[in-house]
């Protein structure tokens, strides 16, 4: 039988590919196809499978079964050394960089093609000058790449897979640490890359960009493709909708604030990391009762550690902290992360994984994490394991984690479960002052509006919420006002309405007067 | 790094997914897998000096379990291995690696002994809780000072601890060639306790109770060293304070976090290791030795490493593994008066092999194992998903 065939073969293509990790069926009979010369998106929430199909196919998976075809002929790949062969490269959300080589040393890493280095630097300068020339990868190849900004690292791993031959670039979630100008350099980059006949394969889940940059996507959830569609057709709306399996709300519904008293009130705040050097540099602040106020800023300007520090997680170097009036600093007993529990401040940490959970811990241990010492859960020696499940049951009822199972260990949870059970231990004692880091990082489209309203409601009952978060959507749709960071300091103010996204872009990447 | 982004997708480097491996794999198929690939290679070493594996295998068994007399020893070296192993696993829930069981166990012996020494004349019990106290009291220190210098000063504990060995060993020569010596004597050693506050062998004791069993240097520490794992489980798992260790020892920021002390809880742990290691001293010094001297350990310390990561780090487990070892070290040692050629330092040579599969090479048939049951799962279809995955 004669199968039509489009003139050329497709890129990419995956004809039923399944994966089983234990019981769970990754992939389950994953087909899609990337026409050469195309940006293609795949799209799906935390668990969908997209990850799953884009490593075995970059070879560090192997496959329980099905055919992975490039430019139409099967090939095995069986390790990411096969699929640089086969013209296959991939940028990880996380780099692999060695931050003291420089730009050149990390792109020749493992390609050094000779017994000297010489001869294979001179060659490679070349060739990079002409790859930065062709595609607006513009770096310096002679920094360390420790010393670049965030964006550039980026352009070095994408100069590493081009060096490489690659013809097919995957990108794993690529901007979640770039600020906005450098996702739109990112994406010029990328549709060069198209321009000049190079095949782009994006994973993210965030749809804007999808609806943006690409010209077809897939769309995953539960492990099986449930759509291929050319961008053009689909929507937004739609996007959400075949992600998540039913009707989402993007927008977050939200009464105007009515803000009360200060209860946080910061002045002249210095902290510094482990390595002495000082990452917030005098930062003032407040935060009334009954108003979230968002921290918006690039990944690594300080946002973490202010939020450790006001945790009473890492000493200040300097300045005034008061709560509901009280000053703080001045009494060292109470400034610590068990003190400010006790005086009514929560903190949903930046990385529930690291530093929210034990993630081999039982679920309902992880509901007491910080709250240990509590009478509810003590007797004279031995802690009281029914009050403990009770308590994790009822909480684990009022957020919908699923399973419903205080006894699972937090590491087999989602991550939206696992953010559920860190807010619900968080949020149901009342705090006066939350403390939020990334609420939905990792977070799956349905858990993130459930997320979203909570923290809205503990607003509405008069708490004072600070928010930090990268994601600038995040913190426009929460925040009653928005405070930029950049480089240690607050740089600007702006009400959530009025705050367009080039002008929080500019103050975010720290250009002077933005306005 | 590379590793990591695979580990995230397969959700590996969080755990199982639900339902996937039945728990026994982990607890008894793959640790029995080990001992036979241990056992077999000793097989071969002994075929290849020229023996029958299966005899020697045969009376190493028989030696060790076959009648009362060889239960009796078997369990006194267990004895031992129990508190060594409670001792190496404690740190291990604190994320710490304690080397230092062999000085830990050197001076809790030190401290039984000196309760012996001083207390002629007094009833039995009343030396045995002495013993207890004080070799707790001198293990534990021997444990904390490492811990504080891990926790204050950053000094790894794995290096202190094996320093605090050879510190342990030369304080003991020092006591007893120079201090504690018996006066004229030519060997290092103390005096011998008065007999009436001899820890009572296990024989004396149930002969109170009307049951004979024969004689063997077994004696009542083997009841404390199955309290005391019942009291690790408690404390563990059941306490605040073993919560507070536990946070520490998996994820010292989110201890951080939960307003815990690392540092405080190193040391702790430390102190409690040290302090179960120092049992190690009543078993040896009250129970069978009624004297100090010299290198009573005899390694102790360190087959409670392989105890440990045997028995992963679970009170239960850490009586089946300080079984095996017992039996190894009860049933090699008849095996090598029995066969010339199979010498002691060959039946050092099998315990290696089984310290070495059992610990360093422990997920050997790991990956293997668990593909096949992931097989079997598969055929049984229906996935879970929303597990541990993560995009």
């Amino acid at each position: 039988m004669k199968v039509p065939m489009p003139r050329q073969p497709p890129a990419l293509e995956t004809r039923g590919v399944n994966k089983w990790f234990g019981a769970n069926h990754a992939n389950r009979d994953v087909s899609l196809a990337v026409p050469k010369g195309t940006i293609h998106g795949v799209i799906g929430e935390n668990g969908a499978g997209k990850s799953t199909i884009m490593s075995i196919v970059y070879g560090y998976l192997p496959a329980d079964g099905g055919t992975i075809l490039v430019d139409g002929r099967p090939v095995a790949v069986r390790s990411p050394r096969d699929a640089l062969v086969a013209g296959i490269g991939m940028v990880h959300q996380h780099f692999m960089l060695v931050d003291p080589f420089t730009v050149l040393e990390n792109v020749l890493l493992g390609a050094e093609g000779g017994v000297t280095l010489a001869a294979g630097m001179a060659r490679a300068r070349v060739e990079l000058t002409r790859l930065a020339r062709d595609y607006g990868l513009e770096v310096d190849l002679d920094r360390p790449v420790g010393e670049l900004p965030v964006g550039a690292q980026q352009r070095v791993e994408i100069l590493k897979a081009l060096y490489r031959g690659a013809d097919l670039l995957i990108l794993d979630e690529p901007t979640g640490v770039l600020t906005p100008q450098e996702t739109d350099h990112l994406f010029r980059i990328l549709r060069a890359l198209r321009g000049q006949g190079k095949t782009v394969v994006i994973i993210t889940h965030k749809l804007r960009e999808i609806m943006e940059l690409t010209d077809n996507v897939t769309v995953m959830r539960r492990g099986q493709v449930v759509a291929n569609v050319a961008t053009a057709d689909t929507s937004r709306e739609e996007l959400a909708e075949l992600m998540v399996g039913r009707k989402v709300l993007l927008r977050v519904e939200k009464a105007p604030a009515t803000p009360g008293p200060a209860v946080l009130e910061v002045s002249g705040l210095r902290v510094r990391d482990g390595a002495g050097v000082e990452r917030v540099k005098g930062v003032g602040l407040t935060v009334r009762a009954g108003e979230i106020v968002g921290i918006a800023g690039v990944s690594g300007n300080g946002q973490s550690e202010l939020l450790e520090a006001l945790a009473g997680m890492r000493p200040l170097a300097g300045g005034s902290v008061r709560l509901r009036g009280e000053e703080l600093t001045d009494r060292p007993d109470r400034f610590t992360a068990r003190g400010l529990r006790a005086l009514g401040v929560g903190h949903v940490p930046e990385d529930r994984q690291r530093v929210g959970l034990v993630t081999s811990f039982e679920a309902q241990e992880c509901a007491i994490l910080g709250h240990q010492g509590d009478p509810a859960f003590n007797g004279r020696l031995l802690m009281d394991r029914h009050a403990l499940f009770d308590r994790c049951a009822a909480e684990m009822d009022a957020y919908d984690v699923r399973p419903r199972d205080p006894r699972l260990p937090a590491a087999n949870f989602s991550g939206g479960n696992q953010q559920k059970i860190v807010l619900a231990r968080e949020m149901e004692r009342n705090p006066d002052l939350l403390l939020v880091g990334q609420p939905t990082r990792g977070v799956d489209i349905g858990a993130i509006e459930f997320i979203h309203r909570r923290l809205v409601a503990l607003r509405d009952q008069g708490k004072a919420i600070l928010l930090v978060s990268v994601e600038l959507d995040e913190i426009r749709a929460l925040s009653d006002r928005i405070l930029v960071m950049f480089d240690g300091r607050l740089v600007g103010e702006a009400a959530p309405d009025e705050a367009d996204e080039r002008r929080l872009g500019l103050m975010m990447a720290g250009v002077a007067g933005a306005a | 790094m590379a590793q990591d982004a695979a580990q995230g997708v397969t959700g590996r480097g969080f755990g199982r997914p639900p339902g996937a491996i039945p728990g026994w794999v982990g607890y008894a198929l793959l640790p029995l897998l080990n001992l036979i690939a241990a056992l077999a290679l000793s097989g071969l070493v002994i075929l290849v000096i020229g023996e029958n594996p299966l005899d020697v295998l045969a009376l190493l068994v028989t030696e060790a379990v076959g009648y009362p007399e060889a239960i009796g020893y078997t369990l006194y070296y267990t004895t031992s291995y129990i508190f060594t192993g409670l001792a190496v696993a404690v740190a291990f829930h604190c994320g710490l690696f304690n080397i230092g069981g062999e000085g830990q166990a050197y001076l809790g012996g030190l401290g039984a002994g000196l309760v012996g020494l001083a207390l002629t004349g007094w009833p039995w019990p009343v030396a045995a809780l002495g013993a207890v106290a004080l070799s707790a009291l001198f293990g534990a220190a021997w444990g904390a000072v490492p811990g504080w210098l891990q926790a204050r000063r950053g000094s790894h504990i794995v290096i202190t601890t094996i320093m605090f060995n050879f510190i342990a060993a030369a304080i003991m020569t020092y006591l007893l060639v120079d201090v504690l010596i018996r006066p004229g004597s030519q060997s290092p050693e103390t005096r011998e306790f008065d007999p009436g506050v001899w820890l009572p062998t296990m024989d004396r004791a149930l002969g109170w109770v009307g049951v004979a069993i024969p004689a063997s240097p077994l004696n009542l520490s083997f009841l404390w060293a199955l309290a005391c794992c019942a009291l690790f489980y408690l404390f563990l798992w059941r306490t605040r304070w073993g919560y507070e260790i536990r946070t520490v020892g998996r994820n010292e920021r989110a201890a951080v976090y939960a307003g815990i002390s690392p540092a405080r809880n190193i040391i702790l742990a430390m102190a409690i290791s040290g302090a179960l290691a120092g049992f190690v001293g009543v078993n040896e010094i009250m129970g069978v030795q009624h004297r100090i001297l010299l290198n009573f350990t005899g390694g102790v310390g360190f087959v409670g490493i392989a105890v440990a990561l045997m028995g992963r780090n679970h009170p239960v487990g850490i009586i089946l593994a300080a079984l095996l070892f017992g039996v190894l070290a009860q049933g090699g040692g008849q095996v090598s008066f029995e066969y010339p050629t199979v010498n002691r330092e060959l039946v050092m040579v099998i315990q290696g092999l089984v310290i070495l599969f059992a610990g360093a090479l422990e997920n050997l048939f790991k990956p293997r194992v668990e593909a096949l049951f992931r097989r079997r799962s598969e055929g049984r279809g229906g996935g879970h998903d929303g597990g541990a995955a993560h995009g």
